[in-house]
């Protein structure tokens, strides 16, 4: 019983870091039709923004330490990807081949450029002594740093809920998923909205790419790499602009990977992409997704 | 005085050249209705006015350019679009659907109204707009167009796929807001244009046939070579 509980949490640790990542690649999808292969960047520049923040403060940090460089790497990443998107992604709406095109190509910018600076290796990541402790839950030891990750997740994911069922630009967000011409033809700027959403999905990339860092212990250049493909996953699975068929799918993706690898190793990414293919037969919009107008 | 002039309106999409040099003007608090056979351009001239396509000529509201600017200005500047399939937001509720399209600060006014027209809208203010019939849902589509002050109402055959009963029903609203607003009407529905228009411009072939009074919507005969359709003796 408590290995079960010890997987089944892990899981839901790992499905909180596809989350993460997952929640600002679907509203960027859904808003804005832009398949946005740069978020895997967002995550790298958040963690390494992180990463230098926590060295500040020593070896290791304290929690609330932690929590700013987290904090600061978010926003590090939400402000970059605001400068994508105002300098390139403006450019390229409707564009479907050149955004993917030119999203790749500043994925491997970023990628080079912090390959060159700092070189591909894994640097260890300040973190609070709290994280290497383990909690009992049911007789399972779970590693404490599965519980931030949970954490962060439920409070981006109620935070995102927050912000889109009681704010005018949450009002915009979700009726632009729906059908943006019809947006921009009741006299709103949708491309308003597109800012907040590059800026919201690049803020919670970067507190990603923080706790990425953490979890393969260590900050690289390389880290974005699985997980952004498994951003993708989790998007195509949740629906296409839905955040909470994100949060499902990425629980969903994180629980199954854990227990396929537990009973036969490395069999986690044959089950997810079964249930990929599974859900693009049966259920072609995602579990939480709508069928565009 | 006219409120929208539209001069040699020339509208391309992927390589088609739909509308060929269109002209026409809307005069001030008139409907002007928009007729045609199916697939002569009647919509595109439409969702061209609002910005959806790009095209060359000359759209001049109130006599400032709109056209080149993008729909989010073109409707600030005073044109409200009703679109053919109502477009509402099926994920959003009756009021979600209403509060993203009112622009003032202090609508209190304008709710009273939209609801004295639609008073189901009211009672249903919480409902999801996607479980609406098709009748309520075009209750929304009009009425958040109504929420604002316009200078101008594009509606698109707001009578499609409806039943009877609910066709009299809309057709009342836009009787009730013609006296009020300047409005141009695309509309298949012959009884409702010839109750509420005071203008009439045919389209054929993506060009402008006929523009003039609705007297000859009663001549059976200039209906059918128009519209290739009967029902002018009604």
């Amino acid at each position: 019983m408590d290995t079960f509980i010890l997987i089944g949490i892990t899981g839901i640790g790992l499905g909180a870091l596809y989350f993460l990542i997952a929640s600002g690649l679907s509203l960027i999808y859904g808003l804005m039709g832009v398949l946005n292969f740069a978020h895997g960047s967002f995550l790298t520049v958040g963690a390494f923004v992180g990463f230098w923040v926590a060295s500040k403060m020593g070896a290791e940090t304290s929690m609330p330490e932690f929590i700013l460089a987290m904090i600061v790497g978010g926003l590090a990443a939400g402000l970059f990807a605001l400068l994508i998107e105002q300098l390139l992604i403006t450019r390229l709406y409707e564009r479907h081949i050149d955004q993917a095109l030119v999203t790749v190509g500043v994925s491997l910018v970023v990628g080079a450029l912090l390959g060159g600076w700092f070189g591909n290796d894994l640097r260890m990541f300040p973190t609070p002594l709290w994280f290497l402790t383990a909690i009992d839950v049911g007789g399972a030891k779970i590693p404490a740093d599965r519980v931030v990750y949970i954490a962060t997740a439920l409070l981006l994911l109620v935070g995102n809920w927050a912000l889109l069922k009681f704010t005018r630009i949450g009002l915009v967000i979700r009726a632009g998923v729906e059908n943006r011409n019809m947006v921009n033809a009741l006299g709103i700027n949708v491309k308003k909205a597109f800012s907040t959403v590059f800026f919201l999905g690049g803020f919670a990339a970067g507190v990603g790419g923080v706790l990425v860092s953490v979890y393969s212990n260590g900050v690289s250049p390389l880290i974005a790499g699985s997980y952004l493909i498994y951003g993708f996953i989790v998007v195509v699975i949740g629906g296409m602009g839905s955040v909470p068929g994100s949060f499902l799918a990425a629980m969903l993706i994180g629980i199954i990977r854990q227990f396929a690898n537990y009973y036969v190793t490395g069999l986690g990414d044959f089950v997810v992409v079964i249930l990929l293919a599974g859900v693009l037969l049966i259920k072609p919009q995602g579990l939480l997704g709508k069928v565009k107008a | 005085m006219n409120t929208l002039s539209v001069k040699d309106l020339h509208v391309k999409i992927n390589e088609s050249h739909i509308l060929h040099g269109v002209s026409f003007e809307v005069p001030t608090n008139k409907v002007t209705a928009l007729l045609g056979r199916n697939g002569v351009g009647k919509s595109t001239t439409l969702r061209s006015i609002m910005g959806f396509y790009p095209g060359t000529g000359s759209v001049q509201l109130n006599g400032v350019e709109i056209l080149g600017k993008p729909t989010y200005k073109i409707v600030q500047s005073g044109a409200a679009f009703v679109p053919e399939d109502r477009e509402i937001f099926s994920s959003l509720t009756v009021k979600e659907n209403l509060s993203l399209a009112a622009r003032g600060k202090n609508n209190e006014k304008a709710y009273e109204s939209v609801y004295g027209l639609f008073p189901e809208l009211d009672t249903r203010a919480q409902q999801l707009a996607g479980s609406l019939s098709g009748g309520q849902q075009q209750m929304v589509a009009i009425a958040r167009a109504l929420l604002n002050k316009n200078e101008i109402l594009l509606v698109d055959e707001p009578t499609k796929g409806l039943a009877p009963k609910l066709v009299t029903e809309v057709a009342d609203v836009l009787a009730r807001v013609a006296h009020e607003t300047t409005m141009l009407l695309v509309e298949q529905n012959l009884a409702l244009v010839k109750r509420v228009a005071e203008h009439v411009i045919v389209m054929d072939q993506g060009r402008v046939i006929f523009q003039g009074g609705p007297e000859n919507l009663s001549d059976a005969a200039w209906v059918h070579q128009m519209l290739g359709v009967s029902g002018g003796h009604k």
